[in-house]
């Protein structure tokens, strides 16, 4: 993972903006610390999709019981990178 | 980008942050094939559906049953029948572990002392004369004697076409008992004459539906909007049908592509083994089908999808309110 974690940031926001196919925003533009639910609307069904493709894009796995704490884009890569240095 | 706060204002941002976070995930369970009344367009008799299991009679498979659904995250467990409220024992295997609603014909009063706070829908299908040609008898009287003032009670009022004009005298009747109501519409499974809904009668009953919840808000609980979906069968522009129900159980769904759906929803037959297809019957047509939770759960699935406007999104809030409200996830 990059150092700062913006690469994996904007990655990310990629991801949500593809599977959500949000309209006038860019990776670059999309605020990470923007709230999922409360602001984009995104719900429990968007997640799983989105946790498909991270899981596929970074080799790992999100647990069920995980979605209600991924809350922004940073919280999103702030878990990948714990899951990614503890080898889980 | 449209966000939520910026398509809202402050009053309907609040509103919206009470619900959005409920995660409310729900399945359906069959207490029983047997029931005290056989009521004419029943889906669950006229499906078959009784016979498509032999219920499990052994008390503690239900507590190990519903364990297991906890496991699989179901924090609501909607209980319909047959009559569930001949099966007392198996009715408190859910209640004593999770939020529990629990469909009735109103025969039979659910104990207090025993389900305190478990909400308690009661199924009328009109006026005294409809309910005697329908189902036999006028069950108002019984249940409405079980569950005056009851506040973890309300009446499921299934519309009939024959009811156009009288609604009014019903919504009355209910808050004349101290309870509140919700509408819903006879999807009339066995094509008993004059119970089939016409456009016009649709397009009546919807301006009926409107004009009880403005006449009496604090009983009937309702959204304008779900008057319009349930109605019309139209959602933003899109019929309601097979490809579009959000309430198809989850382990025979084979749908491509997936439409939005209820996460993890089963509808479970009364041997804890099998499944039902949906949540209503099997043989109805979903192009007819009028099911209230279907529609109401179609539009709550579907929340990005009215993020088009503030007033799409609003009509999404009432709706899910609505929907919280008649599971006790938020006040009356």
């Amino acid at each position: 993972m990059d150092n700062d974690g913006t690469q994996t940031i904007t990655r990310i926001a990629e991801i949500i903006i593809n599977a959500l196919q949000l309209e006038d925003v860019t990776p670059q533009t999309f605020d990470p610390d923007l709230d999922l639910v409360d602001e984009v609307g995104i719900d429990s069904m968007d997640l799983a999709t989105i946790a498909l493709v991270l899981r596929d894009e970074y080799g790992i796995r999100i647990d069920e019981d995980d979605y209600p704490k991924l809350t922004t884009v940073r919280i999103i890569a702030e878990y990948i990178n714990t899951k990614l240095t503890s080898g889980e | 980008m449209k966000t939520v706060s910026s398509l809202l204002d402050d009053h309907w941002y609040e509103r919206y942050k009470t619900i959005s976070k409920l995660n409310i995930r729900s399945s359906i369970y069959d207490v029983t094939d047997r029931c005290n009344l056989r009521c004419k367009g029943c889906f669950f008799f006229s499906s078959g559906e009784h016979e498509a299991a032999s219920e499990e009679k052994d008390v503690g498979k239900w507590h190990a049953f519903v364990e297991k659904e906890m496991d699989r995250g179901v924090n609501l467990a909607i209980l319909i029948g047959g009559e569930p409220t001949l099966c007392l024992d198996r009715i408190e295997a859910f209640y004593k572990r999770l939020p529990t609603f629990c469909a009735t014909n109103g025969l039979i009063k659910v104990p207090r002392d025993r389900f305190p706070d478990m909400m308690v829908g009661i199924s009328l299908w009109g006026d005294a004369e409809d309910e005697t040609t329908l189902r036999g008898k006028d069950t108002f009287k019984i249940s409405s004697a079980h569950y005056a003032g009851d506040p973890h009670a309300y009446y499921l009022y299934t519309i009939t076409p024959k009811q156009l004009g009288k609604t009014e005298k019903i919504i009355k009747k209910i808050e004349g008992v101290g309870l509140k109501v919700h509408m819903q519409l006879l999807s009339n499974d066995e094509a008993v004459d004059g119970f089939s809904w016409t456009p016009d009668e649709l397009v009546t009953v919807r301006a009926e539906m409107d004009a009880m919840l403005d006449a009496y808000p604090h009983t009937v609980i309702s959204s304008k909007y779900y008057h319009e979906i349930i109605t019309t069968g139209k959602m933003l522009g899109r019929p309601f049908g097979w490809m579009e129900c959000p309430s198809v159980t989850d382990t025979i769904d084979k749908r491509d592509p997936r439409p939005k759906r209820l996460t993890n929803f089963i509808r479970w037959a009364s041997d804890l083994k099998t499944v039902h297809r949906c949540c209503t019957s099997e043989t109805r047509d979903c192009a007819t089908c009028k099911d209230g939770a279907a529609h109401m759960s179609w539009v709550m699935v579907n929340k990005r999808a009215h993020m088009r406007s503030a007033e799409e999104l609003q009509n999404w809030i009432e709706v899910y309110e609505m929907f919280a409200k008649l599971y006790q996830f938020i006040p009356w």
